[in-house]
């Protein structure tokens, strides 16, 4: 092994924690992982679960506090205020420094500010850090109608978590249906009507022309100049309200790198070893931007699964020698109130020009799935479904193997992950092949849960 | 609705608690000679002064009633000790059986009682038809601010309430008598006997099980398996446990609840059980090779097929009591690596003690010699009696549900669930599986897990779930919000890839 080196991390989510956690098992470096927001790491997607009274703050810290002495983990709780590149430092805002010898980004996103609405206006945030929950559960008590602009995961958390004090919730949504920019239309809509069903109201085709405050008293003691009094939107439609939360999407952290000098565009610039421009500087996570993302990716994916697969690569990187970023098989999965999402391989919202796409519903049941294929060859390309639970594994297997949607389809009971007793919908689902094909028809290959236990 | 709801259930709970405070308690020299099934101590008891001068005497208060009992035989006794005549004392306790005898209760009893109960089930059914307005989906908001089911002043107040209740109950039952009185009817009807205060808990536990159960199978009504296994709980404490033992004893049988399985069963091997059930014939003698064919070679097989939960979720009554009623209380078990470690410690030493126990108890049984390594057999059941049977699984394991979550028994200290717990661990197909790399580490397995297994260490790492203490209830699985966990039996198709 090399010698050994001062690992510094900024930034103590997924990305940087699995970054701390496999360079400490693939060797003995100093390791320090930096945070300005919090001591320990904690679930930033199960922020929403502590709002709800579904779990405590400590419930979300996924390592109990000795691990991260047992590891030889050093956590500093403390705001990096400079980089400086030449001479490998760091400068705190007590006006401590740091010296490291690698220095690993892993500084996050932020949500997206909205242009028409003034900075610094009460009642109106994201949700993203401990901080934003902190001062959404401040002002909570005081709300009474909230408006949420923008359709996507953390505008539906937002609307869950506000809908479970009480509140009355309107959704902006500029598409057409629910997170319509990743969904498809038919999916979009079952999103849209099961939020709507679960009592939040949703604008669609809706957007932002600008808002109106009102001016807080001087008795007022928060910082705050002016209160949020209602939103007009594009169409007209004005919607009073004392919360206005802003999820119209988030951006990656980039402003200490770019401050040091280190290249960024939407986010860090990293190449497909996750390297920045600098020489031992790395950007994982929500903050790096891919200069060459993979066929079919973003070069900027602020999911938890992908800073977690970063994470796991830089390390490698570090400790043994360059690896590239591959992150295989695209996978996501959320939850839209009661409603259970997974997506596997690619599925845009609108077919490409050589793709074919099997779409079944139950509408009743709240449940549908999606296969897209090759038109040519039938060869599955990705999966979207909702209501049901699938192997992550066999899915994936399934792209990655080129299999057929007839195959597939035969073949669904292999991919089903819902708990014992569930009912199956497999038969449903190749009734509707059946019915769709009807000059290849195909038969469900049974696979009794009892026998396989028995025999298995 | 919900207040008026919590209202009905607070009234019912103030009959039900008046109802101790009322009734009138006469002794007779007939009650002393039912009731003290030993002549000999019936001859003495009933010419002791003070017992003479309770005859015929009406008492309104319970208190005084078994304070002036007490005190006569205590009161003969010590004078025997003092003269060292140890085998003159009178060391068996007729407290119960002579005031419980005494008692006449009077019609209000039954009206407060009936009303009592009536206004407990009516408002917990009120609040479960409100819950079923709302839609279908994990009902987890504010357990963690409420009170009651955070460990708040409220959870504390339960606590020690039931506490107190088991206390009273396991060791001066006389002071329930008016409860007892309550439900004799339904004991005469069912076996023919008056009830005592073990058929009076017998009810009590069997109610709260199918109402609760009703609350629970509502509350998951998107998941079958939640369900089924409610339904299962359900039916084997009303059958099983409650009626089928009254019907036994009504047809001269040994009383036996059939799916109790020793060492849980810790009495199963007691000379006296044994010796009841030889002399009482083929069915008798089937019930002892049944309770011997459950132990030896059901339980593990089950569980090497299906996990423990076959037994601890499905059919349990202990586990029965703490899926239903204990509910709201499984968010509150420890997860930590300390707790894990002590759990090992006492659960292992539990079993250890339960087979130490058996040994000797087989030994006296097969020699007839009452001491084995200078220990008397007999000590050693008390010991384990008082300490596991009665203060660990009663007071500690139904008490602490507040305050250290609904499995307490089940996870420190049965001897049934350490024996299935080893099979589990080292020879099952089951185990929970985790799909591929989709944790998000939120953490709502591990809190909601009843046995405090840390679930989202195994899930976040992409490891499957295979713990000796897993009771397979599968709300883990439930309330991942990405579909990451499922309890799975068998080799599945994954295995291949």
């Amino acid at each position: 092994m090399s010698e050994l080196k001062h690992i510094v991390i900024i930034g103590n989510g997924i990305a940087g924690v699995t970054a701390a956690r496999n360079i400490r098992k693939l060797s003995d470096h100093k390791i320090t992982l930096i945070s300005s927001e919090s001591e320990y790491f904690f679930s930033r997607t199960a922020l929403m679960y502590v709002y709800m009274g579904h779990q405590k703050l400590e419930h979300l810290k996924p390592y109990e506090d000795f691990f991260w002495t047992k590891n030889r983990i050093d956590l500093l709780k403390k705001h990096v205020e400079k980089v400086d590149i030449s001479t490998k430092n760091l400068l705190f805002s007590d006006g401590q420094t740091l010296h490291y010898d690698t220095l690993i980004f892993a500084t996050g996103s932020r949500y997206r500010w909205h242009d028409a609405v003034p900075k610094d206006t009460l009642g109106v945030q994201g949700l993203y850090s401990l901080q934003d929950l902190e001062k959404l559960e401040e002002i909570s008590p005081k709300i009474k109608k909230a408006v949420i602009v923008g359709g996507g995961l953390i505008g539906v958390e937002l609307a869950e978590m506000l809908h479970s004090r009480d509140i009355e919730v309107t959704i902006l949504v500029r598409e057409s249906g629910f997170w319509g920019n990743v969904l498809p239309q038919e999916e979009a809509k079952l999103v849209t009507k099961h939020i709507e069903s679960r009592g939040a109201k949703i604008l669609l085709n809706s957007e932002i022309e600008r808002v109106t405050t009102k001016v807080l008293d001087s008795k007022n003691l928060s910082p705050n100049p002016s209160a949020i009094k209602s939103i007009i939107t594009k169409k007209g439609e004005i919607l009073d309200c004392d919360f206005l939360g802003l999820t119209i999407g988030v951006e990656p952290q980039k402003d200490l790198a770019a401050a040091a000098g280190i290249e960024t565009n939407r986010g860090i610039l990293v190449n497909d070893c996750l390297e920045t421009s600098v020489k031992d500087i790395f950007a994982i996570g929500d903050c790096s931007e891919l200069r060459n993302p993979t066929k079919g990716r973003k070069a900027t994916e602020p999911i938890w699964y992908t800073g977690k697969m970063m994470g796991e690569t830089v390390a490698e990187s570090i400790c043994q020698k360059s690896k590239k970023y591959n992150p295989g098989i695209f996978f996501n999965s959320a939850k839209f109130f009661d409603l259970e999402y997974q997506t596997y391989g690619d599925i845009q919202p609108i077919l490409a020009e050589n793709e074919s796409s099997f779409y079944w519903e139950n509408s009743q049941e709240e449940k549908c799935l999606r296969i897209n294929y090759c038109t040519q060859d039938e060869a599955v390309i990705g999966f979207n479904v909702f209501g049901i639970r699938f192997r992550q594994v066999v899915c994936q297997q399934w792209i990655a193997e080129k299999r057929t949607l007839s195959y597939v389809i035969e073949h669904l009971e292999e991919a089903n992950f819902d708990p014992e007793f569930f009912k199956n919908c497999q038969s449903e689902i190749v009734a509707e092949y059946n019915f769709k094909f009807p000059e290849k028809t195909i038969k469900l290959k049974k696979n009794s849960g009892f026998w396989r236990t028995i025999f298995g | 609705m919900i207040k008026f709801s919590y209202s009905l259930i607070f009234i019912g709970f103030f009959c039900l608690f008046s109802i101790l405070g009322i009734g009138e308690f006469k002794l007779t020299d007939g009650i002393l000679k039912k009731n003290i099934y030993s002549e000999n101590h019936y001859a003495v008891i009933s010419k002791l002064p003070s017992v003479q001068k309770m005859i015929g005497q009406n008492y309104s208060s319970k208190i005084s009633f078994i304070s002036d009992l007490q005190s006569a035989v205590n009161q003969h006794n010590s004078v025997l000790k003092e003269q060292k005549q140890w085998d003159k004392v009178i060391w068996t306790d007729y407290t119960f059986g002579v005031t419980n005898g005494s008692f006449t209760a009077p019609n209000l009893l039954y009206i407060l009682g009936f009303v009592g109960l009536f206004f407990i089930i009516l408002g917990v059914f009120l609040i479960i038809s409100q819950e079923k307005k709302s839609p279908t989906g994990i009902k987890n908001n504010d357990i963690f601010k409420k009170s009651i089911s955070s460990r708040g002043i409220l959870g504390i107040i339960l606590g020690c309430f039931l506490i107190i209740f088991y206390i009273v109950l396991y060791w001066f039952p006389e002071y329930l008598v008016n409860w007892v009185a309550l439900v004799n009817p339904i004991s005469k009807l069912l076996s023919g006997n008056p009830a005592s205060q073990w058929f009076l808990y017998g009810l009590l536990y069997t109610v709260a099980i199918i109402v609760m159960g009703i609350r629970f199978i509502i509350k998951y009504r998107h998941s079958k398996y939640q369900q089924f296994r409610t339904g299962s709980v359900i039916f084997f404490q009303t059958t099983f446990a409650f009626l089928l033992p009254e019907i036994l004893m009504r047809l001269n049988l040994p009383y036996q609840d059939l799916k109790n399985i020793f060492p849980l069963d810790y009495t199963f091997f007691f000379d006296y059980k044994i010796q009841e059930k030889i002399n009482s014939g083929t069915f008798g003698i089937f019930m002892l090779g049944w309770g011997i064919f459950l132990f030896l070679v059901g339980t593990p097989l089950m569980t090497y097929f299906y996990g423990k939960r076959w037994y601890c979720s499905w059919i349990c009554g202990c586990g029965g009591l703490a899926e239903t009623v204990g509910d709201s209380f499984r968010q509150l078990s420890d997860k930590s690596l300390k707790s894990w470690k002590i759990e090992r410690y006492t659960i292992y030493g539990v079993l250890v003690f339960a087979g130490i126990m058996t040994v000797f108890t087989l030994y006296s049984f097969f020699t007839g010699q009452s001491y084995l390594l200078g220990i008397p057999s007999y000590e050693i059941q008390k010991w384990y009696g008082f300490f596991i049977g009665s203060i660990f699984a009663g007071v500690v394991g139904t008490g602490f549900y507040p305050l250290m979550g609904n499995r307490v028994w089940c996870r420190f200290g049965c001897p049934l669930a350490a024996y299935m717990g080893i099979f589990q661990r080292f020879k099952s197909k089951f185990r929970i599986t985790v799909n591929g790399g989709q944790c998000i580490s939120c953490g709502n397995c591990s809190t909601y897990c009843e046995m405090g297994i840390d679930v989202r260490a195994y899930a976040q790492r992409g490891q499957d779930v295979v713990r000796a203490s897993c009771v397979g209830c599968g709300v883990c699985s439930a309330v991942c919000p990405r579909g990451v966990l499922n309890l799975e039996t068998g080799s599945i198709i994954v295995d291949k890839f």
